[in-house]
């Protein structure tokens, strides 16, 4: 090696350490998922560890291989065996399919386990009662509705603490998805139908809420606050939504389902019964079909704003289809 | 009438930002300077005798890798910028419908016109070669190829200053990229620029399965066949199964977007969620497609700079052909939280995690065509050695995202910016340069500069890791993609280091740049045209290789039949045994291709901006050209004759043959 690589080398070398310190560093911090709130988030960051694990068991002994080919078999180590020819052997192979072989079907096996178990839709404990909370993504926001409680809310959910929270989702947007880190993983929000994910707080706390999947121009903001309170709290928080002065009404969704840029978080005392099914079933009507021809006609660069308006000038009784 | 013009023109321009109008006046002064180079140089007949009517293999090979070049160049601003954007929070260096456009374009480009032509310059220049053949099987179809690729990658491209770009996202998932929700000129750029693009590389991926099957030269088994020619094998069947989805996906979003139907669209019986399951058919065994031919490149760098045979060859094959069979059997874990059920998901999880199997026996394998070798590092094999542990810790990294469960704490996250990053850099990226640089020589005659190769591989390396580490743990912390500003405090030092990372590699594409434009001027010549002392029959010949390849082609015995044969001669054995030079059948040169391609682009644009009055005559010049080959292809070869091959081979290799 010259001295102008060797010192080449060095620069590198140092460079990469910097990097790995200021990492660790920064590794000091809580990063959401490594630090769940909640038994879902919980049992899935145990699967995290359990495939890092399993597949350290490869990657680190991998890694320490090729560095040792590499450093003891360059050209100018003359010591070093040379076996030109040799390019076979039945043993080493069967080795090196065999190992992989059995790591993925034991982590095939857990997936399978945990992929039944953590099942979004599926209750954490069927005897234990349950919050149902509606996500509904818009653009670009969340609007939240309490079907029990009768209350909504915008950019802001409370959930009493220990307690399991089924959320239904949908959207009035293009796809998004619903992500509360520290309490456990997303589910798509999609128009036309209806996602459940059940989730639940441990703790009270405030936790970071997220739409994850883009729906255009202002997707940053569709960030929203996760409170878990404890019960008596959350009734307290109920009873003064209840008296809130705003009311969410059919005219009201119309604007709030606008596309908008900051919503700030809001506390609606009620909305129109039947709401959320309605936002489900929106493009179900039979009226779309008719209105669908009308508005391939007239061009298509309007095509979505005239359903959109034909649809909201329908009679909102229908509930059926889902 | 002056109104209507300007009416017009702003919106037919992408007008009010700084940046883009610089952009306007580097292309006008770029083009401009172009004209007047060629022009000042008499060089107008050159080009196009040379380099747009050819039909040679070697310079169409030459002219993808220029492109993609170029297109990484695009890319990567795009990277820089968005990084720029991110680098600290509620910053407002990009607005965030610009922010959204260049994320979009950005991943358009890297993959379908960047990733892609690098590759198919990589087949067109190695295989032929490689195989002991004298072009692929249709060397008319490989220029239209290529003139495809260049007429959908500039109109894709064109958005940028015409109309607006795309802003939906790589795979511009409806209803997002519908009219209802995108009713612009933008993603209609989108469907035509890859639609264009896509015809060609489904008639490459033809071109080079019929040149293996029925090109190789006379003793070459399907199993003495370089590693390389397989990955090249393995990706052409992958795309001719996968390219016709992508094919007809776009061509329904089209008609949902053109004629108002509803395949996709939320009203009308429509469904999304179709699409985004028939996008993922194509985009999972595409990321196979580009990642193959890099496992290929490494097979022939690893074992021609450690001296040694390539360790466990069956194996090898092997592997790759089951890599692409899986890769059509995965899609669905790019949406594990769509809800499709436990039972689904658990099939999709399996299915990926297999796909472990075989590209871990592959590194295996190369490790041990390393051991007991002898090995020196020049930069391709530099490349080499650092997509190991890049590619190992994107493929764990990949094993814990295809765990469903947990797959819903990584899905849209940095996190899963940071595998595929890794894994397309360090494996596709890094096995490309390597590739580029293994055979630059063949390509050109002479070595790219060592030294600054250096520079640029240690800045990639450690920008690579700089910029995608952080990445990976922000991702953790929430933090999900596509995102044009953010304000978490909690994020910005991840965000600052993963910044100065992006900055970095930019820096070590300069240097590579610098390196080539070096390495013009000052170089080392490739004199034996064996400059790496390799093993397979592209380094039989001088570099750069004649236009016909072989003088006489030879006889293949074994799988590193050069590198035997060298043996051979060293051993002081009787070297090959070349039949008599014969008149070589050759195809002439045609400027059909570009024509069409023309036509395609005219018909591209005119049904972008639904101007059917644009469109129509593009579509009948497409028939045209169509009906003129058909009456004009037996013209379209001629014969070398011995004296003239004689003469070329006496001044190629100084008098011996």
């Amino acid at each position: 090696m010259s001295k102008k690589r060797r010192s080449l080398v060095r620069a590198a070398f140092s460079a990469v350490t910097l990097v790995l310190t200021m990492l660790l560093l920064s590794g000091c911090g809580n990063y959401m998922v490594l630090d769940p709130k909640g038994p879902i988030a919980d049992k899935q960051l145990d699967l995290i560890i359990i495939t890092t694990l399993l597949c350290s068991i490869i990657i680190v002994p991998v890694l320490i291989i090729t560095f040792v080919i590499v450093w003891r078999y360059r050209a100018s180590n003359k010591k070093a065996d040379y076996k030109p020819e040799w390019a076979h052997n039945n043993l080493l192979e069967t080795i090196w399919w065999g190992i992989p072989i059995v790591i993925i079907a034991i982590l095939a096996i857990i997936t399978i386990r945990y992929t039944h178990e953590l099942e979004p839709s599926k209750a954490l404990a069927s005897d234990q009662d349950e919050v149902v909370v509606q996500a509904v993504s818009l653009n670009w926001k969340w609007l939240f509705l309490y079907p029990e409680e009768g209350i909504a809310t915008v950019n802001t959910v409370t959930i009493p603490e220990g307690k399991q929270v089924r959320f239904e989702l949908t959207a009035d947007s293009p796809m998004n998805s619903f992500w509360v880190p520290e309490l456990g993983g997303q589910i798509y929000a999609m128009s036309g139908m209806s996602m459940a994910l059940y989730l639940q707080a441990d703790e009270p706390g405030k936790y970071f809420g997220t739409g994850a999947n883009f729906t255009g121009e202002h997707f940053a903001n569709m960030t929203f606050d996760v409170n878990a309170v404890s019960q008596d709290d959350y009734d307290k928080w109920v009873s003064e939504a209840k008296s809130s002065p705003e009311q969410l009404t059919a005219e009201g969704y119309e604007k709030l389902s606008e596309p908008s840029e900051k919503e700030e978080p809001k506390l609606f005392a009620s909305f129109p019964e039947g709401m959320y099914d309605q936002i489900v079933t929106k493009y179900m009507h039979e009226g779309a079909e008719l209105h669908q021809h009308g508005s391939a006609q007239a061009g298509e660069s309007d095509n979505g704003k005239q359903t959109a308006e034909a649809n909201s000038e329908e009679p909102s009784s229908t509930h059926s289809g889902h | 009438m002056l109104e209507n013009i300007k009416e017009f023109a702003s919106e037919f321009f992408v007008t009010g930002d700084p940046l883009i109008y610089g952009a306007d006046v580097s292309i006008v002064l770029a083009t401009l300077g172009i004209v007047f180079v060629l022009t000042y140089f008499k060089k107008w007949g050159w080009l196009w005798r040379n380099w747009i009517t050819t039909v040679d293999h070697k310079k169409i090979g030459i002219m993808y890798i220029l492109a993609a070049i170029v297109m990484l160049f695009r890319g990567g601003v795009d990277a820089v910028m968005m990084r720029t954007q991110l680098a600290f929070p509620d910053l407002n260096f990009l607005e965030p419908e610009h922010y959204n456009q260049i994320f979009t374009t950005h991943g358009v480009v890297m993959i379908f016109f960047m990733a892609m032509p690098l590759m198919f310059g990589l087949f067109n220049i190695v295989v032929p070669l490689q195989i002991g053949a004298r072009d692929v099987a249709f060397p008319y179809l490989n220029s239209l190829s290529f003139w495809l690729f260049f007429a959908g990658a500039m109109l894709f491209n064109l958005s940028f200053v015409i109309g607006g770009s795309p802003d939906a996202g790589w795979l511009a998932y409806p209803p997002l990229s519908g009219s209802q929700f995108n009713p612009g000129v933008g993603q209609n750029f989108y469907i035509w620029g890859i639609q264009i693009s896509g015809i060609g590389s489904l008639a490459s991926g033809i071109n080079f399965i019929v040149t293996i099957l029925k090109m190789r030269a006379p003793g070459m088994t399907m199993m003495k066949m370089p590693m390389f020619t397989w990955s090249v094998f393995a990706a052409s069947t992958t795309i001719i199964f996968a390219f016709p989805i992508l094919t007809i996906t776009l061509l329904l979003l089209f008609m949902d977007r053109f004629f108002g139907a509803h395949f996709f669209t939320l009203d009308g019986g429509g469904n999304p969620m179709m699409y985004i399951n028939l996008i993922w058919m194509w985009g999972h065994p595409e990321v196979y497609i580009v990642v193959l031919p890099a496992f290929g490149v490494f097979s022939e760098t690893v074992a021609t700079f450690a001296r040694k045979r390539l360790f466990g060859y069956a194996s090898m094959v092997f592997a790759m052909v089951i890599i692409s069979i899986i890769s059509f059997f995965t899609w669905a874990h790019h949406f594990f939280t769509m809800g499709s059920g436990a039972n689904v998901n658990a099939f999709f999880a399996v299915t990926t995690m297999i796909i472990a199997i075989p590209t871990g026996v592959k590194i295996f394998n190369w490790l041990f065509t390393m051991y007991k070798g002898r090995i020196t590092f020049p930069t391709p094999m530099m490349w080499t050695i650092a997509f190991i542990p890049a590619f190992v810790v994107g493929g764990m990294t990949g094993v814990m995202l295809s765990v469903a469960p947990a797959d819903f704490q990584f899905h849209n996250s940095y996190f899963l910016i940071a595998h595929f990053h890794q894994v397309l850099i360090g494996g596709v990226v890094f096995g490309y340069f390597a590739g580029l640089y293994y055979w630059w020589p063949k390509m050109f005659g002479f070595k790219l500069n060592e030294y600054l190769g250096k520079w640029a591989f240690w800045l990639w390396n450690i920008g690579f890791y700089v910029c995608f580490m952080p990445q990976y743990l922000v991702g953790l912390d929430g933090m999900t993609r596509r995102i044009s500003v953010f304000s978490d405090p909690n994020w910005v030092g991840l965000n600052v280091v993963s910044t100065i990372g992006a900055y970095i590699m930019g820096l070590a594409f300069l240097f590579q740049v610098a390196q080539i434009g070096y390495s013009i001027f000052r170089h080392e010549k490739d004199t034996t045209g064996d400059i790496w002392d390799a093993r397979t029959l592209e380094w039989s010949m001088p570099s750069p290789a004649p236009e016909y390849n072989f003088a006489v082609i030879p006889q293949v015995h074994g799988r590193d039949e050069w590198w035997e044969e060298k043996e051979r001669r060293r051993r002081g054995e009787k070297p090959w045994q070349l039949g008599p030079i014969e008149p070589i059948h050759m195809p002439k040169n045609s400027a059909i291709p570009a024509i069409m391609a023309i036509c395609w682009f005219v018909l591209g644009f005119g049904l972008v901006f639904h101007w059917l009055w644009m469109a129509i005559p593009g579509l009948i010049g497409v028939f045209i050209c169509l009906y003129a080959r058909s009456f004009s292809a037996h013209k379209a070869e001629y014969y070398i004759p011995v004296e003239e091959i004689e003469r070329t081979e006496a001044t190629l290799r100084g008098g011996a043959v």
